[in-house]
């Protein structure tokens, strides 16, 4: 397809150069699907919509033309501007506009009878939208899709959701071609696979990476904690570097440590310089505040989560920082491209490592980011708790037929190795619950006509299940708001756990404010403002990334070499202190040491598998240990290992480590683990087995949900080989559970572990006792616990004169 | 059984691990919100079709407790059936259960704002029952005198070196005791919840936190 003039001389007005990748994206125009990696600010939602104006300009029709989907309904709003300004210069009539759960109803209901040209939304809105039985009349002449941001996606089960959408689209609309924008990957071709209509081809084009990036670690003159992830030490040197710089981004891994850190950054903010904080437990209206003073350029810096990772455009940000260990380097990398939007400027960024292992784990990145290594993990075949809820959303919108619905189906990338029986037990769940008793036969959630045709029994169905479409499993969160008289003023959201945790008078922080909690009402945390407390810290559960198995591949590698000269000397010297009183790591081998401490013996195994992986060995050898008579009491994990403590040392760990047994006693401990609930939690409402929201609970507002507990507990004991439960399994153990990870370490080491008697705690082992999250080994201690606490409380309170 | 024993309106009771409230001068069981049928229901409206065992489950433990203490009279405290057509839609099988716990004993169900009527299954129908110096309903009214009441489901949290504990518990303030949901399937409202606060003003308020061991602990205003 050639440039129109019209647009051609809107480009040369400018004396802008149409970019090459964008050249070969007008050039095809007509391929089934094409995606291509871009760094940010390359022109690269420009290239995705090229192909949509050129054919508009030469061809001006109505009806919906191109659909643009991303993860952040900001970067919908976002592209909605970048793109109006352009089309209205040009003068093309071309009608932009967005569609997301911020949409009022009366735009979206005309939306749906008289749809723009190009329609914005993200995957959830998209769900919904196939979700009507309308939909054939609205997607009708759909030419494009522009999935942007979807190396983002890919990563989740909202990119699954958007691909089964897509395989539903693409039979509405045969002629549909896809196209998907990416920031830098490991392997495009596994992204290429997700989003080509299987088995179609799927070119990638690769635009100029642009300049390398300048990143190096910010040097501080307090040595980092042992442990610990909130920075503190550096207060100082990030202010100075925020003092150098025009806008500065500065990333952390959780919400909770973004919160810490901006409090004591404004604690010693003298000069008083303009610092916001953006992140997802905001209310909306707070991080809208925040997103246009920062495009006003009214910001010196912003302290972020995630939240702002994806590619909007926040102005002139000229340098990030990274607190914390990234973790993973494509992460890494991909938040670096916040910085210097203009293209063929390098951007710059600084980690600042919060303790001293992450001292070598940010070197170690470093390296990485500079060998241009990028590290992913491969998922596995699209996961069945979606598969379910698009079964469901496909019966909302009418009947269908089996057999068209599979073959549908399996045209998704993620989904193309599905079983047929695989399949028919999903849509059995969505009809009957797929249960051993056969008990909802009268009741089936979908019916099979006299046609074939499957349909939802009760027409009501159809508004339930529209009204649980998603994937993002946000644990419960309650709103909290500011006490007044009337409807005080919306501060953000709070875990239910914590909140339930919370007594009147507890503070803590929320937005960089430090908060009185003084009661719940109506299912909104009321607080007042408090300036002179300590802050009893917001656990928000955020998401805790392990660090990624490349990243510690080259950490153990790093540890091989005889010196350090790249760390500061701190650090150099504690590396060098446990290699004399003990020895460090190997890659291969399994080191494990075992030392008395405290009247306790201890364990301290170096597996670098990843928190969840290190997590569930902890859970997996106390329990192994348990069963041997070693009385295990506890342990810690981090990313790079795992500490035991317990009444006898470990003498002999190869039985311990041996992954058959391993395995064995993975299945008798999943059951009853709480990495199981959650994640039955997590996929039972996905699959639509739990109701988030009803149309009652919404009227009366009050909690009439009981535990998901209850109903897992209910299918392990009645019904263990359910679907669902298989379902959770899989999800555990490519999630929570990362078992695949344990098994990738028992492979590696084979028999070649390392168990060292030392008389005392080794430098290594050291910052383990600071970590938080010590588990205890569970048993009867609740009820012993319990039973102290009631007595105490009965004897303090008198009361226990009072009853028998 | 390790039941919790303690005296209210000069009568001698135990509150069980599971929930039940056990009055052994009388040879009385009473259990409150069993909510049988209650998956059946949610199916019934277009909603999920959740596991359908929690009938079996709450009557097998139902059976428990009968067994244990050997009761002579059983009080259901209303809200016993999810509603009236899920008594209707109860499987042959747990009907033969329910036979079979009825059977040589008295068995009353007070109706529940649920269950509003009478459910053809067997024993007496009634709207309240007084025996001795207590009265059994579904809802506490203000002011009773040795009132045994259910409906709101409460449950209690306590923290425990930094866990957080939720269990379902029995409240009373020496004069109104509240029951909590004997049935599988049933959320709670936590105790410190002002409906509580309303109808509980006799006196300083116990709480029985319900679980292998139950426990009395006083409940904070």
């Amino acid at each position: 397809m050639d440039l129109p003039p019209i647009i051609d001389s809107w480009f040369s007005k400018r004396g802008w150069q149409v970019h090459p990748h964008q050249r070969a994206m007008l050039a095809r125009a007509d391929d089934p699907a094409t995606l291509l990696i871009a760094p940010t600010g390359g022109g690269k939602t420009m290239a995705g919509f090229l192909p949509t104006l050129a054919d508009l300009a030469s061809d001006p029709r109505d009806g919906l033309h191109t659909l643009y989907v991303s993860p952040l309904k900001a970067l919908a709003a976002d592209i909605k501007r970048n793109l109006r300004g352009p089309v209205s210069d040009m003068g093309l009539p071309i009608r932009i506009e967005d569609r997301t759960g911020d949409t009022s109803a009366t735009q979206k209901k005309r939306q749906r009878a008289d749809p723009p040209h190009i329609l914005l939304t993200t995957p959830e809105s998209l769900a919904l939208l196939i979700s009507y039985e309308d939909a054939p009349r609205m997607f009708a002449g759909l030419q494009r899709i522009v999935i942007d941001e979807i190396h983002a996606l890919a990563e989740s089960k909202r990119g699954d959701q958007l691909m089964l959408a897509l395989g539903r689209l693409q039979r509405l609309c045969p002629g549909l071609r896809r196209v998907g924008l990416s920031a830098t990957v490991d392997d495009p071709q596994a992204i290429a696979h997700l989003m080509a209509r299987h088995p179609d081809p799927c070119a990638i084009l690769e635009a100029d990476p642009g300049p390398a990036p300048d990143i190096a670690m910010l040097h501080t003159d307090a040595a980092p904690p042992w442990s610990g992830g909130g920075a503190a030490h550096a207060i100082p040197a990030v202010l100075d570097q925020i003092r150098a710089h025009r806008t500065t981004l500065i990333f952390h891994n959780t919400r909770a440590q973004a919160e810490i850190f901006f409090h004591n950054l404004w604690l010693a903010n003298d000069d008083g310089l303009p610092i916001g904080i953006h992140h997802g437990s905001l209310d909306r209206q707070q991080r809208e505040r925040v997103e246009a003073a920062m495009v006003r350029g009214d910001l010196r810096a912003i302290v972020c989560t995630g939240s702002l990772d994806l590619g909007i455009d926040w102005g002139d940000v000229d340098l990030v920082i990274q607190i914390g260990a990234p973790k993973n380097v494509k992460r890494l990398v991909q938040r670096i491209g916040r910085a210097n939007h203009r293209y063929n400027a390098p951007s710059k960024a600084l980690l600042v490592p919060a303790n001293r292992f992450e001292v070598v784990e940010c070197v170690a990145a470093l390296q990485a980011v500079r060998d241009g290594t990028l590290d992913g993990d491969r998922r596995g075949p699209g996961p069945r708790d979606v598969l379910c809820q698009h079964i469901l959303i496909t019966a909302a919108a009418g009947p269908f037929d089996a057999d068209a619905l599979y073959a549908e189906i399996t045209s998704v990338g993620a989904y193309a190795t599905l079983s047929r029986a695989a399949f028919d037990d999903c849509l059995a769940f969505c009809a009957t619950g797929g249960y051993a008793l056969r008990a909802y036969d009268q009741w089936q959630r979908l019916k099979q006509q006299p046609d074939g045709q499957w349909a939802l029994r009760d027409p009501r169905a159809a508004q339930r299940i529209r009204m649980n479409i998603g994937t993002i499993q946000d644990t419960d969160t309650l709103k909290v708001r500011l006490k007044r008289t009337r409807g005080g003023k919306p501060l953000g959201e709070i875990e239910e756990a914590f909140a339930a945790s919370l007594s009147p008078g507890d503070t803590f922080l929320i937005g960089g404010q430090i908060v009185r909690y003084e009661g719940l009402r109506d299912m909104v945390v009321e607080v007042t403002r408090r300036a002179d407390r300590k802050p009893k810290v917001a656990t928000f559960m955020g998401t805790k990334f392990a660090t990624s198995t490349q990243l510690c591949d080259r950490i153990l590698g790093m540890l091989r070499a005889d010196d350090w000269p790249d760390l500061p000397a701190h650090t150099r010297d504690w590396l060098h202190l446990q290699r004399r009183v003990s020895r460090l790591p190997r890659q291969g081998r399994l080191l494990i040491e075992s030392f008395p401490h405290d009247g306790n013996e201890h364990a301290c195994i170096y597996g670098f598998a990843g928190r969840n992986a290190q997590q569930t060995l902890g859970l997996l050898l106390t329990k192994r240990m348990e069963d041997l008579g070693l009385h295990p009491l506890g342990f810690v994990a981090t990313d790079y290992a795992t500490l035991i403590w317990g009444l006898d040392p470990i003498t002999d760990p190869a039985p311990l480590f041996d992954i058959t047994a391993l395995r064995d006693g993975l299945d008798g401990w999943l059951a009853g683990n709480a990495v199981m609930k959650r994640t039955f939690r997590a996929s039972a409402t996905i699959a639509g087995l739990i109701e988030r929201n009803t149309p009652s609970a919404r009227k009366s507002g009050r909690q009439a949900t009981f535990s998901s507990d209850i109903l897992y507990d209910t299918l392990v004991k009645y019904d263990p080989d359910h679907l669902m439960l298989d379902i959770t399994r899989e999800e555990a153990l490519r999630g929570l559970v990362d078992f695949g990870r344990i098994e990738e370490m028992a492979e590696r080491i084979g028999s070649r572990i390392d168990l060292i008697r030392l008389d005392r705690v080794t430098p290594l082992a050291a910052p383990l006792f600071l970590e938080v999250g010590r588990v205890p080994i569970k048993g009867s201690a609740e009820d012993r616990l319990l039973a102290q606490e009631t007595t105490r409380l009965m004897q303090s309170s008198g009361l226990d004169g009072l009853s028998g | 059984m390790n039941s919790h024993h303690f005296v209210f309106c000069d009568t001698s009771l135990h509150a069980l691990p599971s929930g039940a409230l056990w009055w052994p001068d009388a040879g009385l069981l009473c259990v409150s919100d069993l909510h049988l049928g209650k998956s059946e229901r949610i199916a019934r409206r277009g909603g999920a079709l959740i596991p359908p065992y929690e009938t079996t489950e709450t009557l097998d433990r139902l059976q428990a407790d009968l067994t244990a203490t050997g009761a002579q009279t059983v009080i259901c405290l209303g809200d016993s059936f999810d509603d009236l057509d899920a008594a209707q839609a109860l499987p042959d099988s747990n009907r033969m259960q329910i036979a079979r716990l009825q059977a040589g004993r008295d068995w009353i169900w007070i109706e529940g704002n649920h269950d509003p009527g009478p459910t053809g299954i067997g024993g007496s129908h009634r709207q309240n029952h007084s025996q001795g110096p207590l009265c059994f309903r579904h809802i506490a009214t203000a002011g009773a005198q040795g009132e045994i009441s259910g409906h709101y489901h409460p449950k209690t949290t306590l923290r425990l070196r930094g866990r957080t504990v939720i269990r379902p518990a029995l409240l009373h303030d020496g004069r109104q005791m509240i029951l909590p949901a004997y049935g599988l399937y049933t959320g709670g409202l936590r105790s410190s919840d002002p409906a509580f606060a309303r109808i509980l003003t006799g006196g300083p308020v116990t709480a029985i936190l319900i679980g292998p061991t139950p426990c009395a602990i006083p409940l904070p205003h």
